[in-house]
């Protein structure tokens, strides 16, 4: 593809040479595949879902009023799908800092050596495997009335009543944190294995104690990793849907943004409106992680003397 | 840095009790999830004991004809074979390009792929589906292969870019200079090089599309649904659901599959070295 001796006209080769050199040769026809398949199928898709927004139907405009703008106005004026909003942040906020602030001090623990390391890495890794539906399926059986968690507590006497810890807001919350820890875990410990041990053995020949290593050195270093990491649980907290059906109270505490443009999509075949609550949930899961991100921008970005 | 990792503090600190207990409370939850799943699949009534009434193996004949489970599986592989093999195609390629090159609109090109593994799947699955349909190609093989490529692409180049740069590209200079051309680059070179990495990158997309639920339940129908899907559609059913132990065999049956991937997959690959690029020192 690259054989210079192919076409010897002066004029193609010096245009070529000068392409060449800011970077632009026929290698770059290798990402025109991958191109293909994200403009065919994202960028296509996505622009005809924005068209489709201001092509309400014929009900919407008549309910909501607001001509093209119909699914807009239904969408911040009807409460019943406004609320999803504050219901999906009330669920996927608490969530994705909880995986991401709960696996920093596991991971930091599961730095040093000791005998069954490997068991227990594999273990807190294993729950990707499970999938959504059937980590509700297990939390249906294991956490219910009758399960085997509320047996054990009424058996020994630390409550009177089985706890109700399904079917509604901590149902939910439990399988976000089965789904999402493993995965802010691995992250964070190759965040974590990046930072050189050296700087911290230097600290400890200086008589720093173990909590002003942490927040003097590794807090800082590790601080970029963790807002990536907050990002990425974030995005999978906010995009659930299975869970919130299954083991949540669909149409409570768990109305979530996915459960509602599912809703207008699958079951009332309002695809207009489906675009709408989907784009919008783009839009406020974007402002989260733009917000998060631009924080992140303010934080140390050099090397952290890594072993690599 | 040996150092550290030898030494042992005398007594435990309270910090390390919490992080213990709270892992133990994690294993308890994940391990009674699991166990529950198991038991309640091969249990004939379960109400309010501590244990079914009986066991059999009834459960996974009666789940496998009920949902058409043989069919399921098939649609399940195929779909997941074939999103392996062409987002490897097309994205080992561009991975290359990103990795080593630098040209104008590299960065766009860079936030393209970035979205799609951004975004939650349903606000780019919702437009996809509903053009899937307008194209008549809703409820088939091929929509579900097409949506499960969206996320795929980016997460293959994105696995892929750090292995690529650890390819010292004198190596590539030197076939260059003895006349190898791109594509002999290419299969000689770079592909022995890069064997570990694309079937570290190709099982975990195969993990993935099996696991994928949101896109592939939007476009999915009788016939085309993976096995998450149909387990999913047999819990919310009408009427309350299926018998909760036909759900419970066809979910071991799925995990049994994804911990088979997964174990194959730590084979090759220790995840942690996917994101930061780090080589450990020593295996311990």
């Amino acid at each position: 593809m690259t054989g210079v001796g192919q076409r010897p006209q002066r004029a193609t080769a010096s245009l070529r040479h000068r392409l060449a050199e800011r970077g632009v040769d026929p290698a770059l026809l290798l990402l025109v595949p991958a191109l293909v398949v994200a403009l065919a199928l994202f960028v296509y898709p996505f622009s005809y879902g924005i068209g489709l927004t201001i092509q309400p139907t014929a009900a919407m405009q008549e309910q909501w009023g607001g001509g093209i703008l119909a699914n807009y106005v239904a969408f911040f004026q009807d409460p019943f799908v406004f609320d999803s909003v504050g219901l999906t942040m009330r669920l996927a906020l608490p969530a994705a800092l909880f995986n991401v602030l709960a696996s920093v001090p596991v991971a930091m623990v599961l730095r040093h050596r000791f005998r069954g390391k490997r068991l227990l890495t594999s273990l807190l890794v294993l729950p990707i495997t499970l999938g959504t539906v059937l980590t509700a399926q297990g939390l249906l059986i294991f956490a219910g009335r009758q399960g085997w968690l509320n047996r054990t507590l009424l058996a020994t006497g630390l409550i009177d009543e089985p706890l109700q810890l399904v079917n509604n807001y901590l149902g939910v919350f439990f399988s976000l944190v089965i789904t999402g820890f493993p995965f802010a875990f691995l992250l964070i410990s190759s965040y974590l294995s990046g930072i050189d041990p050296s700087l911290e053995q230097a600290a400890k020949t200086l008589g720093a104690g173990w909590w002003q290593r942490f927040r003097r050195i590794i807090l800082p270093l590790l601080a970029p990793g963790l807002a990536t990491t907050f990002v990425l649980t974030f995005v999978l907290a906010f995009s659930v849907f299975p869970s919130a059906r299954l083991v949540g109270d669909a149409m409570g505490e768990t109305r979530v943004m996915s459960l509602m443009a599912f809703r207008a999509f699958g079951e009332q075949n309002d695809y207009a409106m489906a675009s709408t609550i989907a784009l919008m949930m783009g839009a406020v899961e974007l402002i989260v992680v733009v917000a998060v991100l631009g924080l992140r921008s303010l934080l140390y970005r050099g090397t952290t003397g890594g072993k690599g | 840095m040996a150092v550290s990792t030898l030494e042992r503090p005398l007594a435990a600190r309270p910090s390390t009790w919490f992080v213990w207990a709270g892992m133990a409370a994690f294993g308890v939850f994940l391990l009674g999830i699991l166990i529950a799943v198991v038991v309640d699949s091969f249990g004939r009534q379960w109400f309010d004991t501590w244990l079914p009434d009986g066991f059999t193996t009834e459960r996974y004949v009666e789940a496998w004809d009920q949902f058409a489970l043989g069919e399921v599986v098939g649609a399940t592989v195929g779909v997941a074979v074939l999103v392996v093999a062409i987002s490897v195609l097309v994205g080992v390629p561009a991975a290359y390009v990103l990795a080593r090159r630098d040209f104008p609109g590299k960065r766009a090109i860079m936030l393209l792929f970035l979205l799609p593994v951004l975004m939650p799947p349903i606000t780019y699955g919702i437009p996809l589906a509903t053009v899937m349909y307008s194209f008549g190609l809703g409820r088939t093989l091929t929509a579900v292969v097409l949506v499960n490529l969206v996320p795929s692409v980016p997460f293959v180049i994105l696995t892929m870019t750090p292995f690529i740069e650890q390819i010292n590209p004198a190596i590539e200079s030197a076939a260059r200079m003895c006349g190898a051309r791109t594509r002999q680059v290419f299969t000689r070179v770079l592909a022995p090089l890069l064997v570990p990495g694309i079937l570290a990158a190709g099982i975990l997309v195969l993990v993935r599309t099996v696991g994928l639920f949101e896109l592939t339940f939007l476009v999915s129908g009788p016939g085309s649904d993976t096995l998450v899907v149909a387990i999913y559609r047999g819990m919310t059913s009408a009427g309350g659901g299926e018998a909760r132990q036909l759900i419970s065999a066809m979910s071991v049956i799925y995990t049994a599959t994804m911990l088979v991937m997964l174990v194959v997959a730590l084979r090759f690959v220790n995840p942690t070295q996917l994101v930061a690029q780090v080589k450990e020192t020593r295996d311990d």
